[in-house]
């Protein structure tokens, strides 16, 4: 029963054809079937648990089983980037797939790779509104086309302190800002993810204001770094990765790039945006990568490269993420100590 | 109770109380401790710090409860040790797998993070504990100031708790079931200490007054 109700909705989501999209032969979405693995690892997992008489902590514990990639089934056409960042190794699909910070399906690592499968994708679309021309609505099919598809490679550094390097797939932000024909009024750019209990039954058991909203200066938001992205590894972002269209602003700590993106909205003042908004001393609005701020409760001069192996995965963290040359000059003259 | 039971119901939790570690090392054997095994690692060992050292803080509770089950008081050694064991390992993987043996850093962080602070304050609470945790140690320090000493097991709780809240991100509420659990061991404390309150000589005179109670 439960199955049966899995493959329409897998097929439901298909019904939308979209013309850069190339699909695969497979019927079913593979994250449809991620559910069920996951629940019968957790099973296998109880039991184990149940004889060390341990049932405190057996529900914790299943954080170690690894969920199965969720992939989105669809693959996408680009061309590479010449932004991306040559001579270090990929971080694996898997990893990627399977430790991420997405607060709306848990704040575990590995929660949103077992509880992103409730987001719905289709049908999906882009509000844009504020400081604009006109307000309009992008649907997904004129999103995707709006510019060509460019693989980018960028550095991706948590502000936790870990860090990965993701083959995005995706186009300058600047493209898709360009047709939303902002007003010269129009200073910064907010950023705000979908945020529906019905699809992420979570979302209460975290003490942040909900939608998540983050922002950007306006010429931030126009260097050709920062990306609109669809994709990583050639296919559709997979749904813990913030799946359909996310940001990818890679000279900044990771939560400065929203995922699942329902509304843009240009404004004449700073926006206020989720982390800023709960702990102002932890998280500015700037939140560029900089080794020589650290963050309250730890140094941020160094970050573990997530899938080397642990003797030696501690790196230097780059000034910028090591992206300065192409975006030091937006902050000449500031104090990056002061603006962190 | 019968006496055979009891041990053999001791090694069983001695065991049991093994098997976490046991099955950290083969995940971590088979390369299955996910894309951060050093997080993993950290994590795993924190939750089972505080998870021995709430079941040790829960033995005097159940025992005034339920004057039946007594005997349970052989398990609290053992529970406490385990947890100073497993705070160790804690301390251990920030040590060398996270701090990569980086002294200065440590410092640094000790000094500077309130979390790693308290974190550390509590794990030497506990060492201090483990330390004198023999019959031959309560033998030298006399009974009552072994007593004293050892109430340091309140604080270190608290600080293991406390350690937890300040490391987590603001808006996560992950350490609330065992900062729950802890309060109600504490008042439970509490409430007896209240309702049992006698003349000020009597009150101090047994050495081990948790027993002296049943």
């Amino acid at each position: 029963m439960k199955r049966t109700v899995t493959i329409r909705r897998a097929q439901a989501s298909y019904s939308r054809g979209l013309i850069v999209l190339i699909r695969k032969p497979s019927n079913i979405a593979s994250s449809e079937i991620t559910t069920q693995s996951n629940y019968l690892n957790r099973r296998k997992f109880m039991i184990g648990a149940g004889a060390l008489g341990a049932a405190v902590g057996a529900e914790r514990l299943s954080h170690f089983v690894a969920p199965q990639a969720v992939m989105a089934d669809t693959k996408l056409t680009t061309v590479k980037s010449s932004l991306s960042t040559t001579g270090e190794a990929l971080t694996s699909l898997k990893d990627i797939t399977t430790y991420n910070n997405f607060y709306e399906f848990g704040t575990d690592k590995s929660d949103p790779s077992q509880n992103a499968s409730t987001l719905q994708i289709t049908p999906w679309s882009i509000t844009v509104e504020g400081l604009v021309k006109k307000p309009q609505t992008f649907d997904m099919d004129r999103l995707l086309k709006l510019h060509a598809q460019e693989e980018r490679v960028f550095r991706h550094r948590c502000v936790e302190g870990w860090s990965m390097v993701i083959p995005w797939d995706g186009y300058a932000l600047s493209e898709f800002i360009k047709q939303c024909e902002p007003l010269a009024s129009a200073k910064f750019v907010q950023f705000l993810s979908l945020a529906d209990k019905k699809q992420m039954p979570l979302l209460d058991r975290v003490g942040l204001d909900w939608p998540y909203s983050e922002g950007l200066r306006m010429d931030e938001a126009m260097n050709p770094l920062a990306t609109l992205c669809f994709g990583l590894y050639g296919e559709t972002l997979p749904k813990q990765d913030g799946a359909p269209v996310r940001l990818v602003v890679p000279w900044k700590y990771g939560f400065k790039s929203g995922k699942s993106i329902v509304k843009v909205r240009f404004v004449a003042d700073m926006p206020k945006t989720t982390w800023t908004e709960i702990a102002p001393n932890e998280y500015g609005f700037y939140s560029n990568v900089n080794p020589n701020v650290d963050h309250p409760r730890w140094s941020q001069k160094t970050e573990r490269r997530i899938g080397e192996p642990i003797w030696k995965q501690r790196r230097q963290t780059l000034m910028f993420n090591g992206y300065g040359d192409k975006v030091a000059s937006l902050y000449s003259g500031m104090d990056l100590k002061k603006y962190y | 109770m019968p006496k055979r039971a009891i041990q053999i119901l001791w090694w069983l939790t001695f065991v049991a109380c093994l098997m976490p570690v046991a099955w950290l090392g083969l995940r971590a054997y088979h390369g299955q401790l996910g894309a951060d095994p050093v997080q993993a690692i950290t994590h795993f060992t924190g939750d089972w710090t505080l998870r021995l050292l709430l079941a040790c803080l829960s033995i005097t509770p159940i025992r005034r409860l339920t004057p039946r089950l007594s005997w349970l008081i052989r398990f609290r050694k053992m529970l406490g040790n385990f947890a100073f064991f497993y705070a160790s390992l804690h301390v251990l993987t920030w040590v060398v797998l996270f701090s990569g043996l980086d002294w200065h850093a440590m410092g640094a962080d000790i000094l500077k993070r309130r979390f790693i602070t308290v974190g550390m304050l509590a794990w030497l609470m506990l060492s201090a504990l483990a330390a004198t945790s023999s019959a031959w140690a309560i033998r030298k320090l006399g009974g009552k100031r072994w007593q004293a000493l050892h109430r340091l097991v309140y604080l270190a709780a608290i600080a293991g708790v406390l350690h937890y809240w300040w490391l987590v991100k603001p808006g996560v509420r992950t350490p609330l079931t065992d900062t729950a659990v802890l309060t109600l061991l504490l008042m439970a404390r509490i409430v007896w200490e209240l309702a049992h309150r006698r003349p000020r000589q009597s009150a101090g005179s047994g050495a081990r007054p948790t027993a002296a109670a049943v």
